[in-house]
């Protein structure tokens, strides 16, 4: 491969040009990257207006954006975003290209790989530079977390993944660090883009389970959707928000966007605490790699309680209100 | 209308997984096999959608002799076509490659309005493919679907709802389109017993690249661009405390010792 490919770049997301810090969470693990390497680390930002964006990155340690701009980059849409990607990514060559695991990073992801025709690795766990081929070694979770795969592409460039958000840390963030910003044009037709984004509607539990610092969760052992009451005051009360085993999405008593594992979603809160989960290997997959997990279950056989850092044998209608009552008090709410 | 339903036949989620190193490929011989779960939501939503407005349902796969199985279930479900793409030089296809073969294929098809995909397979867990089809096909690409609202062949337009963090996007795109569908999006039914007796009776053939027009360097461990080059089990965890006690005592030693991870506020 010609050494002409260089730097690692980030790829920021955005909704209808918002932010949050989490957005910039990459630039750390693209920082660590580029040390390795004796490159940098830069942002890719496109929008409709990426200066407050640019600036940001170069806050979070960018040591330069590189952006487009433009009406057609409002929303984020697929084939127009990628497009815009390509053509900076074949102007500037990137080594390596990241962007997080979520519904935004996984699309762009892969419409970018699929129009520059390279590999990618989804939703890695670690990342590293091999010593040898200063090639990008990506860790990622198959078959439901059984197996941790190791991948590399010594094939094609730029190397690109997506990142399973929370599993680098946060990048320090420092109001005197600025990026140097490139812009570029590119400009796409509106009618030669394919989807329009109509509107949005927060969901009424705003379920963010995969940002959520604490999550807490109810299984089969809730009983019911009544069950569910008691789990999320739990969750309202410690700020988190609540997830929920196959079994009692399965069950009806809760939507599916809460289930937590392998047939749903891939979590990594500072704490986990799971209600009536008895703990089946497709619900750990999903959490197994949580800060802190605490079981409560009737069940002193139950599987959650070999992985759990703490452990409470009892009713989760005893238990939970108690933890309620305490935790305000000890919070002073 | 003609949709294309993409299935992917998967190990059992409980079953044994043994991997071909070097080559960092999976074994897929001897293990039980089913319908990948996510594509059974795919499937539902085809046959939903067959009888709300009224199409024909092909259903894709790309795999090894054994693949045939789902294509089985599928007929047995109402599906009016298959198509068995079956080739030993596909083995081993990464995300890549194995959206090149299925575009191939949807290629060779002809005429197709609407590709239906799970949102991901639960071996690979990528979740990447069904994008990189829409990109390589030049289809609207809509994945995390969680409604399909209304389809406009006549116009070819079609809009759904997205679920995305944190709430539900609506989208309206352009037919022809690739979407994958999220769990919960339907309730999948099951194959009567006449189903399964008709669906046996099927011939299947198998395509091979030279019939869908895939070129042999672009498929299966050669046309993939990357490779495991490692497989390990995940780090142990152990088991923490147990606390043991009153009610009372139990829940006031848990709630210190949570505030004093700094977390909660």
């Amino acid at each position: 491969m010609a050494d002409e490919y260089k730097d690692v770049w980030v790829y920021i997301e955005h909704k209808d040009g918002a932010t949050t810090p989490m957005s910039y969470e990459l630039l750390g693990a693209g920082k660590m990257l580029a040390d390795t390497l004796g490159s940098k680390v830069c942002a890719l930002v496109i929008g409709e207006n990426t200066e407050e964006i640019a600036k940001n990155a170069g806050h979070y340690g960018a040591a330069a954006v590189y952006a487009v701009e433009g009406a057609s980059f409002k929303t984020f849409r697929p084939d127009a975003f990628a497009k815009a990607a390509a053509s900076l990514v074949n102007k500037f060559k990137p080594d390596i290209l990241l962007c997080r695991s979520t519904t935004q990073g996984q699309d762009l992801s892969a419409a970018l790989a699929a129009q520059l025709e390279v590999g990618m690795g989804s939703d890695a766990i670690n990342l590293q530079i091999d010593a040898g081929s200063k090639a990008m070694k990506l860790t990622r979770a198959a078959f439901g977390g059984n197996f941790l795969a190791t991948y590399m592409n010594t094939r094609s460039k730029p190397q690109m993944a997506t990142v399973r958000p929370k599993v680098f840390p946060m990048p320090q963030l420092d109001a005197a660090k600025n990026a140097e910003v490139i812009k570029e044009s590119f400009s796409i037709a509106e009618d030669d883009i394919r989807t329009k984004v109509l509107q949005f509607a927060q969901s009424e539990t705003a379920v963010n389970l995969i940002e959520a610092d604490i999550i807490v969760s109810g299984g089969r052992g809730v009983g019911g959707s009544e069950g569910f009451s008691v789990v999320k005051a739990l969750a309202d009360a410690l700020g988190g928000a609540m997830g929920a085993s196959r079994a009692a999405v399965d069950s009806g008593w809760i939507p599916y966007e809460h289930q937590v594992g392998q047939t749903g979603k891939t979590v990594k809160p500072k704490i986990y605490i799971a209600c009536g989960i008895s703990g089946a290997i497709q619900h750990l997959a999903g959490m197994r790699t949580s800060d802190c997990i605490v079981a409560i279950n009737k069940d002193a056989e139950a599987p959650i309680f070999k992985i759990a850092s703490f452990g409470v044998v009892g009713d989760y209608k005893q238990v939970v209100p108690k933890l309620i009552e305490q935790f305000k008090q000890k919070l002073n709410k | 209308m003609k949709i294309v339903v993409c299935i992917k036949q998967v190990p059992d989620t409980e079953a044994e997984v043994k991997w071909d190193l070097p080559k960092g490929t999976l074994k897929r011989e001897g293990m039980d096999s089913i319908t990948n779960p996510f594509d059974e939501f795919a499937l539902e939503e085809a046959l939903l959608t067959k009888e709300k407005y009224n199409a024909e349902i092909v259903a894709l796969t790309m795999g090894p002799d054994k693949a045939v199985d789902v294509l089985r279930n599928a007929l047995a479900l109402g599906v009016d076509q298959v198509c068995h793409v079956n080739d030993p030089a596909i083995a081993g296809s990464d995300t890549l490659a194995t959206s090149y073969v299925l575009a191939k294929a949807i290629e060779k098809l002809g005429g197709v309005d609407l590709v239906l995909c799970g949102k991901q397979a639960t071996d690979g867990n990528t979740g990447i493919v069904s994008g990189e089809l829409a990109t390589r096909l030049g289809f609207s690409q809509l994945t995390f679907v969680g409604k399909i609202e209304e389809i406009d062949a006549a116009n070819k337009k079609i809009k759904v709802q997205r679920g995305i963090e944190g709430g539900n996007e609506v989208v309206e795109g352009k037919l022809p389109a690739v979407v994958s569908v999220l769990k919960g999006i339907n309730e999948p039914r099951l194959p009567n017993l006449m189903g399964i007796r008709k669906a046996a009776k099927v011939q299947i053939p198998a395509l091979n690249c030279d019939a869908i027009g895939a070129a042999k360097d672009k498929v299966g461990v050669e046309g993939s661009h990357g490779k495991v080059v490692e497989l390990t089990t995940p780090p142990p965890r152990s088991a923490g405390e147990m606390l043991k006690g009153e009610l009372d005592e139990v829940t006031n030693a848990l709630v210190d010792k949570l505030l004093d991870l700094k977390v909660i506020k």
